[in-house]
């Protein structure tokens, strides 16, 4: 098995009742990138990005078939704990949702519901929500007002929460679910710039509507149409010599 | 131009109409309220009083307080909303966040939505077959609590439901997916964030199990039963009680001879009580708004 390969799918197979919205995808994607994932509204795109930490199966009738291997693990073995897959797999959304506590505890969250009921020294806590903020940007601004409720934040700063959120859950994988559309230009840059900076330590699988994103921040990509993945190449590749017609259709503006 | 047309100014017209006829309609539906109120504090002032809250009734319900009947239903209401209140908020936790859309579900929902419907006097009639008899547990405050809860039960529930669905989804998602069971969900996240709205449905039950006559009627409630003035634990869970619904029933309708504040005044006392609650849940509601910002 090679190493390099944080994220494999093997004729995925997805059915919301009747109507099916994976067409045997197969894909390999590299760790330690960010790799966008393109295509137009309802290809399946968020659809594929929820199967990586199986949160699908929260949203009713859904059956899957198929393989899906995260850093070389089935994750639809037996021994699987969704659990553990969820701290491993973490999950940015299109708006912002940090819940409507304070901010320290926004971060501590997960590890306050993933630790015995005393098992949390408020030094350890203290240092997580230092390091995680601290990764995001965010510690500058917010290290005086970390009791501040984390909903009444601006919405940039409330996307970064959520990003180092799952942090101290150490996770391998992020899945980013068009992150920065409910945000202005700025914000955008900064979340992106964030991106580029986690790139590396973690893996990044990012669905985004902007194709511009898209070639600003991924190495690679991948195009979905219909439920099918049409061509997965890198970004630079991609956009200057798309390999399928229809890529180059919807790069251009004439598909979508 | 801009200047108004014969049409135009028929539609101003019919505007400044409708917002009238609306207005006065809305005038109209407080006045009876306030008719009531006025009326009955006015017919039951001169009873009024401390004792009349602290004394049982006495010299064949001619005279003396309502602290029998009024211990009772505060017994009923409480004993009632203890059952009913675990019960219907478990369901509705199960109906909101656990249950699937499938055929168990929606028949589960059609049950709740049509006991809401169903008239107390047919609750009346199932407490006195189900606990009075069958359970053999009798007539007492027990049975009629019971009979009093699954009354409650289908408002307490669809309340609750609404409660915990008014948090945003977007919670849920966050939740799940740093790992976080459903119970852990709804444990650190969806209860707290709605507790206040379950609440407040919870009391406004208040007034309903207060107010009732026919349940208890059938399952629990006596004509009278003296009991130790001033003391709060005077009846056991097996006792009969009285109850103030029934008190006023039976004194205007029953007994002959009632002096005229009597009846006036236990209905100020019901009516007080029910009152009270609901200015307690509508605090409560101003609270949750306020406080309710995502």
């Amino acid at each position: 098995m090679d190493l390099s390969v944080g994220l494999s799918t093997r004729d995925l197979n997805l059915w919301y009742g009747d109507f099916q919205a994976l067409k045997n995808v197969n894909l390999n994607i590299r760790a330690g990138i960010i790799t966008g994932l393109i295509g137009p509204s309802g290809c399946g795109k968020t659809t594929l990005l929820r199967c990586f930490n199986r949160i699908n199966e929260r949203y009713g009738n859904v059956t899957t078939t198929g393989e899906i291997k995260i850093f070389g693990k089935n994750i639809y073995d037996a021994d699987v704990s969704l659990i553990e897959l969820r701290k491993t797999v973490g999950m940015v959304f299109q708006r912002p949702n940090p819940l409507p506590i304070s901010v320290y505890e926004n971060i501590v969250f997960g590890l306050r519901i993933h630790s015995g009921k005393q098992n949390l020294q408020r030094s350890a806590t203290d240092a997580t929500v230092e390091e995680a903020l601290t990764a995001v940007g965010l510690w500058k601004d917010l290290h005086n007002n970390l009791k501040a409720k984390a909903t009444t934040l601006q919405l940039e700063q409330q996307q970064k929460l959520c990003i180092a959120r799952l942090l101290p859950l150490k996770p391998r994988l992020i899945l980013m679910d068009e992150p920065c559309s409910a945000l202005d230009v700025e914000a955008t840059r900064h979340i992106e710039e964030l991106m580029l900076s986690l790139a590396g330590q973690y893996t990044i699988l990012i669905v985004t509507h902007n194709m511009a994103q898209a070639r600003r921040v991924s190495e690679e990509c991948i195009f979905m149409l219909m439920g099918e993945l049409i061509e997965h190449n890198s970004t630079v590749d991609m956009f200057i010599s798309p390999q399928d017609r229809r890529t180059a259709d919807y790069i251009e503006g004439r598909l979508g | 131009m801009f200047t108004a047309t014969p049409l135009t100014l028929k539609n101003e017209r019919s505007e400044k109409a409708a917002r009238l006829v609306f207005l006065s309609m809305t005038l109209l539906m407080v006045i009876p309220l306030l008719l009531i109120i006025l009326h009955l504090v006015a017919k039951a002032w001169p009873i009024l009083s401390l004792d009349f809250l602290i004394k049982n009734p006495s010299h064949g319900m001619r005279a003396g307080g309502v602290f029998a009947p009024l211990l009772g239903t505060i017994y009923l209401v409480l004993f009632s909303l203890l059952i009913a209140t675990p019960l219907g908020v478990m369901t509705a936790v199960y109906l909101n966040e656990y249950a699937r859309d499938n055929a168990l579900t929606r028949i589960i929902h059609l049950a709740v939505v049509n006991l809401a419907g169903v008239p107390s006097i047919v609750y009346a009639l199932f407490g006195l077959g189900a606990f009075v008899l069958a359970a053999g547990i009798g007539r007492s405050v027990l049975a009629a609590s019971l009979t009093l809860a699954i009354m409650t039960l289908p408002v307490i529930i669809t309340s609750t439901k609404e409660a915990l669905s008014s948090v945003p989804f977007a919670f849920r998602e966050a939740c799940w997916n740093v790992g976080a069971t459903r119970w852990q969900t709804i444990r650190h996240v969806v209860l707290p964030n709605s507790i206040n709205g379950i609440l407040t449905g919870i009391i406004l039950q208040v007034s309903r199990a207060a107010g009732e006559t026919a349940p208890v009627m059938f399952t629990g409630a006596v004509f009278y039963k003296a009991i130790r003035e001033g003391d709060f634990f005077a009846y056991g869970l097996l006792d009969q009680c009285m109850a103030l619904s029934m008190h006023l029933f039976t004194i205007s309708t029953q007994v002959p001879d009632v002096p005229d504040a009597l009846p006036y005044g236990t209905a100020v006392v019901l009516l007080g009580t029910v009152l009270l609650v609901n200015a307690f849940a509508i605090i409560l509601r101003v609270r949750l708004r306020s406080r309710k910002k995502w």
